[in-house]
């Protein structure tokens, strides 16, 4: 993967930083309340909370699509309020909605974008086929824009984002209504996109991507960071860990597993919920003593939306 | 943080970047139009044929000659800009408004372009659609009458101002329209009622007072006479009365037009 020459050892700043954030729309609604906020150079950046929390303003304030009340906000060291152009210049914004011209093709959206972006032709061209090449979209550069699949149109707005090679990418719920095999294809461009040195900023609610994806988090509700921590750190609040089984035969009757909690999940699965500290050696002896074939195991990847929600309600 | 690490490993002035991105946007706009040229630029060629069929060809032989001119020679000044105004306003309104509706104009807004840039590539894309369809309703007009050219500079500068213009003003309505309602409006209840009472099909010498002097507060008035100046070389105003109007109100309707989109009207909430 190509990226931008991002590398500046003398610019330390974070990549995002902001300070006591606040936004009153017209008619009083209070959605940001004072918010701080810093995501470091390189990061993978979770910012997660439930509708209406105030996240997609948040992401409107930074990309100038919303004006703030107060506060203050900062792209690798440069003041939006100072110099807003250089600080754009750094910022790829992936929207929630789809927001392209449903007449122009593919790659007259993508080639539009990087001439905003002040991009000689010839150099568009080249990022075009690079971007849409690596997200699957350069065999439909020619098809009108309407005529795509929606996680085509998704990937699209990815491409589009790149088009400038912008050192933080933000990504308002990229993967919403996207099938599971594009979602995994996403995830995979996106890490490799992160590890070429771009900082992402990403906003989801399916957490198990940002389990998976992020390594810090900050959790937003009712206009206030009410969590803001690394991604280990707040699994590691979790007590309990959980388990899927899946057995080699039809589960007549549920093992009862001393001081853990087994959920039935299908015919042939289920689910155990352990203390941590526990060794997964006895729960294994256990299901032999009680005549169970286990054929597999996995980790249950969900573990954040139980944190997700714990905070939340705590905070209502 | 330097110029060059902001865009990588492209190292370009602003001025450089700037060009690109309002080349851009005026590209834009003239793909736009030009893709559907069956209802950007073929239905005003129509429609002003009639014009001169009706007004010309059948009823213009009863009237009689006008300020020395034959009636369809005097009027084909005045349709040809009734053509450029209604097509350079309704370009502007109708493209912008669009890419409002669609949320495509956050393309631009995210991007480093500054307003006045985005405003003069759209005000640009309506002088070309202007101009466009002002030379072909001209064409047309050869078939009805011999059309010789007064001054070409004052015919060009009145043709490109006058596209200005209009582009403004269908810029402002874009900003504040909410639904597709709102983008015909103006042009029904104000525009067209503006146009046919600005002197095209008459010369405002015919009328008594005071309907002469309310006439003069209509701005067509002095755009469609400042171009039949540059076409016959008669005008009921003066020319340099006619260009200070036409460039009075293209300075005021920028700047409203560039507070509006400071303020964010209709763009940012």
């Amino acid at each position: 993967m190509t990226t931008a020459a991002h590398a500046n050892p003398a610019d330390a700043a974070p990549a995002l930083s902001i300070r006591d954030l606040r936004k009153t729309y017209r008619g009083g609604r209070e959605a940001l309340r004072g918010i701080d906020l810093d995501v470091a150079a390189g990061d993978f950046f979770a910012l997660l909370g439930p509708n209406g929390a105030g996240k997609s303003t948040t992401i409107g304030i930074i990309s100038s699509l919303v004006r703030k009340s107060a506060g203050q906000v900062r792209v690798f060291g440069i003041d939006i309020d100072e110099d807003f152009p250089r600080a754009k210049a750094h910022l790829g914004l992936v929207p929630q909605e789809i927001n392209f011209s449903q007449f122009e093709s593919v790659l007259e959206i993508v080639l539009n974008q990087a001439g905003y972006y002040g991009i000689p032709r010839r150099l568009a061209e080249e990022r075009a086929e690079r971007y849409l090449g690596q997200l699957g979209l350069w065999a439909r550069r020619d098809e009108i824009s309407r005529n795509l699949s929606g996680g085509m149109k998704r990937r699209l707005m990815i491409a589009r984002a790149l088009i400038h090679e912008p050192r933080l990418l933000i990504l308002d719920e990229p993967t919403a209504g996207v099938d599971i095999e594009i979602r995994r294809s996403m995830w995979r461009f996106l890490t490799a996109l992160n590890q070429a040195g771009t900082t992402i900023i990403l906003t989801t609610h399916y957490l198990e991507e940002a389990e998976q994806l992020c390594r810090n988090i900050a959790i937003i509700d009712d206009g206030r960071i009410i969590e803001n921590t690394s991604m280990r750190a707040l699994l590691g609040k979790l007590h309990t860990e959980a388990f899927i089984f899946d057995c080699e035969d039809r589960i007549e009757r549920l093992p009862a597993i001393e001081d853990a909690q087994v959920v039935p999940l299908d015919d042939h699965s289920f689910e155990i919920i352990i203390d941590r500290d526990r060794s997964l050696n006895e729960v294994f002896a256990e299901l032999s003593a009680a005549g169970i074939t286990i054929r597999s195991m996995r980790n249950r990847s969900n573990r954040l939306e139980e944190l997700f929600m714990r905070l939340v309600e705590a905070n209502d | 943080m330097t110029e060059r690490a902001a865009y990588g490993t492209l190292a370009r002035t602003r001025r450089q970047r700037y060009l690109t991105a309002f080349t851009t946007i005026v590209i834009k706009e003239l793909n736009r139009f030009l893709r559907i040229w069956v209802q950007t630029i073929l239905p005003p060629a129509i429609t002003m044929s009639l014009y001169f069929v009706i007004f010309g060809n059948l009823i213009g032989p009863r009237i009689g000659p006008m300020a020395g001119f034959s009636y369809m020679e005097y009027i084909a000044p005045g349709i040809i800009m009734m053509a450029i105004i209604t097509n350079a306003y309704s370009n502007v309104v109708s493209s912008f408004f669009g890419a409002k509706f669609q949320h495509h104009i956050e393309e631009i807004l995210v991007a480093p372009v500054p307003h006045a840039l985005i405003l003069a590539g759209y005000v640009c894309g309506g002088v070309c659609r202007g101009v466009i369809v002002g030379a072909l309703v001209t064409v047309v007009a050869t078939f009805f009458t011999d059309l010789g050219i007064h001054s070409y500079a004052v015919t060009l500068a009145v043709v490109i101002l006058t596209s200005t213009l209009f582009s403004l003003g269908g810029f402002i309505n874009a900003m504040y329209a909410r639904k597709f309602d709102d983008i015909s409006i103006v042009p029904t209840f104000v525009l067209t009622p503006l146009t046919y009472l600005g002197g095209v099909f008459y010369s405002i010498e015919l009328l008594g007072e005071p309907w002469r002097q309310l006439s003069l507060l209509n701005p067509i008035l002095y755009m469609v006479n400042a171009f039949r100046f540059g076409i016959l070389g008669v005008s009921d105003i003066a020319l340099p009365e006619a260009f200070a109007v036409i460039l009075g109100f293209i300075i005021v309707l920028s700047m409203f037009s560039l507070h509006l989109l400071n303020r964010g009207v209709g763009l940012r909430s």
